[in-house]
């Protein structure tokens, strides 16, 4: 038994973190609220850390060796993910690294550099305007390769995420039941980790701030009703984090269990994000609640993930079937 | 014990209610915390006033109805199950008015109460600062007395001035004594926001509505006619203010109840079976919850009205309906699913209850002051 990631898969989560921390730091973020298409290059920066992604090969990550990718498995990025959500990228890296390269890669082989985006909804889909292959997981799951696909625009509360709906695209093509079930689970997986990331940002935000802020003469991280919330935030960190990357070996290894596994990561994370969230905003105060700081940037992402791809209730609901119901 | 409300108030419910139907818009108006926003909701509460429900437990001098508080609760009942916008002038009526009754002079009564009613004047809390927050006595903003130009002399910052960039004028809190000790040594002022030496700015809030301001003085002039409550008293009278936020006057039950109920349909409407199972005792709780809120306030205006004034309670007042605007969205939003993230009523509605636990004094002080001053239990 060993519970623990390689150093290969460390070296490469710290390489990811690095590149991160250039290339997305939050005045990226929050560029992408306004910017044209939602994403981490701007109208203005050409970069971008997507490129920058897609130059280390981790758009790639799980498409086949073969088809020019790393030929990774989950158990390999899913660290990656989770530092791009403590990044609140505003990128489609689940819908493209989990989701959409490796069922797009044999059409568009520009995936594994980034030169093509892939997203993904179900049903709602982030980026979809900007991306240049799109997959629908309902309803009617379909994997849309041309440039002739129509959306349906609708605002998110995290306005980077730029959702659309897909509403009709003629160069599309349905998806296998095994395509659709492997990318459901792995984009949930992904969304787990991201929400993992999420949360630790958020605290380490928080802690920061309560260390510097001083009422009534003291810091406030000093008061007990500050430190037992985010003691609280922790605790549940720390038990979410297991769950996410025990999910992530079952889904390499092919375990029969691995889909009940990634429920039971999804409804954990979705529950501690949404509790960083609102921790962290009320151990800031009112400088939490402004516009112009950025806690706000991750709270919006962190309820956004929560529901997407099925929230809490309903992962809880497949773990029940899974361990209730009888067989 | 008596829990059915009289013929008398029973007919003044259907009053209220029939005007609210026949003049509610119908289309919810745009943020009052945008300024265009803000000059539509200025509109209605004129209409109000014209009619006058905008202020009914005030004496009709000022334009109320002297309505007794049970009627000012069922007017409240009635104007949130009609779906009515929200009141921007509500720091005036329902947090400076108080004080103004209670400290202000004949002359501030008549000068001040009328155009708060009708909206011609609005205000904005002026307390907090950039390091004054919790800690409000640490304020550092000061007036200084100006003899030669007959006044006091305000310098310092405000932040988080609800409104502010969209008010006329501000309530505030000021150093009159920099030796005395933290609590004493401050006075209320009234400030005109064009008094010259003032400068709004205002900024966005959680959900990018301009909703915040930062207001600083420099030099700016105040006469001896806009102290509120006496030199070196604007603790106490400060105090007065507080017990209104936090307690009967700011957020009556009409509110969460309106809330529940739009919950409820909200449920019906997405269809028991679509809903997953563990959300329908949320529900359920969500409801007992506005509930209690509702009877609990009926208990307090029983005891109001016969004599005994609200006190320390409105900190238990405060924790309570602040926790249940967070509980209530956050069931619509777990209703909502997927769908959650989008843009919406409930949303902006999520977004702005948790700012609740924050402001009126946040529920970790609040906590503070029952485990100290309710249950008695050591300070330190
Ligand atoms: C939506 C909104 C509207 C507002 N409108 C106005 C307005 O119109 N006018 C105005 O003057 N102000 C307004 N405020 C400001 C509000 O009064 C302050 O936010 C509040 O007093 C808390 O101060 P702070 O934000 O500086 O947080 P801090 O005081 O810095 O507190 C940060 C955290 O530390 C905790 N904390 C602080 N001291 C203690 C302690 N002793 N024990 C335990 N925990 C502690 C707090 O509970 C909080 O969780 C508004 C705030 C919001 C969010």
């Amino acid at each position: 038994m060993e519970f623990g990631f390689t150093e290969d898969q460390l070296a490469f989560r710290d390489a990811v973190r690095d590149l991160l921390a250039k290339e997305c730091p939050p005045s990226v973020v929050r560029a992408a609220w306004t910017n044209a298409d939602g994403r981490s290059g701007g109208a203005t920066s050409g970069g971008g850390a997507w490129h920058a992604l897609g130059a280390m090969g981790v758009l790639g990550a799980l498409v086949p060796e073969s088809a020019g990718g790393l030929g990774l498995s989950e158990l390999d990025v899913v660290l990656l993910a989770e530092e791009t959500g403590r990044a609140a990228l505003p990128e489609p890296f689940v819908e493209h690294v989990f989701v959409g390269a490796p069922l797009a890669v044999d059409d568009h082989p520009g995936v594994v550099t980034g030169d093509v985006t892939v997203t993904a909804g179900d049903p709602l889909i982030p980026w979809a305007v900007s991306a240049d292959v799109v997959v629908r997981l309902d309803p009617d799951p379909v994997i849309a390769l041309g440039t002739d696909a129509k959306f349906d625009a609708v605002s998110s509360v995290d306005g980077a995420r730029r959702l659309a709906r897909l509403v009709d695209a003629t160069e599309s093509r349905p998806l296998t039941r095994e395509e659709l079930s492997g990318a459901f689970w792995r984009g949930n997986l992904g969304y787990a980790a991201q929400l993992l990331g999420l949360s630790r940002q958020m605290l380490d935000l928080t802690v920061g701030y309560t260390v510097d802020r001083k009422q009534f003469g003291a810091a406030i991280g000093s008061f007990q009703a500050i430190k037992h919330q985010l003691a609280n935030v922790r605790v549940g960190i720390e038990f979410a984090a297991p769950l996410v990357y025990r999910a992530a070996h079952s889904l390499a290894a092919d375990a029969p269990d691995a889909a009940v596994h990634v429920s039971m990561a999804k409804a954990q994370t979705a529950d501690v994000a949404k509790l960083a969230a609102r921790a962290a905003l009320q151990c800031h105060g009112a400088i939490g609640y402004s516009y112009e700081y950025d806690l706000h940037l991750w709270m919006k992402r962190a309820w956004a993930l929560a529901g997407a791809w099925g929230d809490a209730a309903w992962h809880r609901e497949r773990v029940a079937r899974a361990i209730l119901d009888v067989k | 014990m008596d829990l059915t409300w009289s013929p008398a108030e029973q007919e003044f419910r259907a009053d209220v209610a029939g005007w609210l139907q026949a003049n509610v818009p119908s289309e919810p108006l745009p943020s009052g915390d945008t300024a265009a926003g803000f000059a539509l909701h200025l509109e209605w509460e004129r209409k109000l006033f014209d009619a006058r429900w905008a202020v009914v437990s005030w004496p009709e001098e000022y334009g109320g109805r002297s309505a007794s508080l049970w009627e000012w609760l069922i007017f409240e009942e009635e104007y949130y199950r009609a779906g009515a916008p929200q009141r921007v002038t509500q720091n005036g009526i329902f947090l400076l008015a108080p004080t103004i009754f209670e400290f202000g002079t004949p002359e501030q009564q008549d000068r001040y109460l009328p155009t708060m009613a009708s909206g011609e004047e609005s205000w904005c809390q002026g307390w907090s600062e950039p390091d004054a927050g919790s800690d409000l006595a640490g304020i550092r903003s000061t007036a200084t007395r100006d003899d030669a130009a007959g006044g006091w002399r305000l310098n310092g910052q405000k932040t988080w001035t609800t409104r502010g960039a969209f008010c006329t004028h501000l309530f505030g809190l000021f150093r009159t004594d920099p030796s005395a000790e933290r609590h004493r040594g401050l006075t209320y002022f009234l400030v005109p926001l064009d008094t010259v030496g003032v400068t709004v700015r205002g900024f966005g809030r959680l959900d990018g509505d301009e909703g915040f301001a930062e207001v600083f003085f420099e030099d700016a002039l105040v006469t001896d006619d806009l102290v509120l409550g006496g030199i070196d008293q604007g603790w106490s009278v400060a105090m007065a203010t507080t017990g209104s936020e936090r307690g009967l006057t700011l957020r009556s039950p009409g509110r969460f109840m309106a809330t529940a109920e739009r919950l409820v349909a909200l449920y019906r409407e997405r269809g028991p079976d679509a809903v997953d199972g563990s959300l329908r005792g949320r529900v359920a709780q969500a409801y007992i919850d506005s509930e209690a809120y509702r009877l609990q306030t009926l208990q307090t205006v029983t005891r109001v009205t016969g004599g005994d004034p609200p006190g320390v309670e409105s900190s238990l007042t405060k924790v309570f309906w602040s926790e249940l605007d967070v509980s209530l969205h956050e069931i619509a939003l777990d209703l909502l699913g997927f769908e959650a993230e989008l843009e919406s009523p409930w949303m902006k509605g999520f977004e702005f209850a948790l700012s609740g636990p924050i402001y009126a004094g946040t529920n970790e002080i609040q906590r503070n002051v029952i485990a100290e001053r309710v249950l008695g239990l050591p300070r330190k």
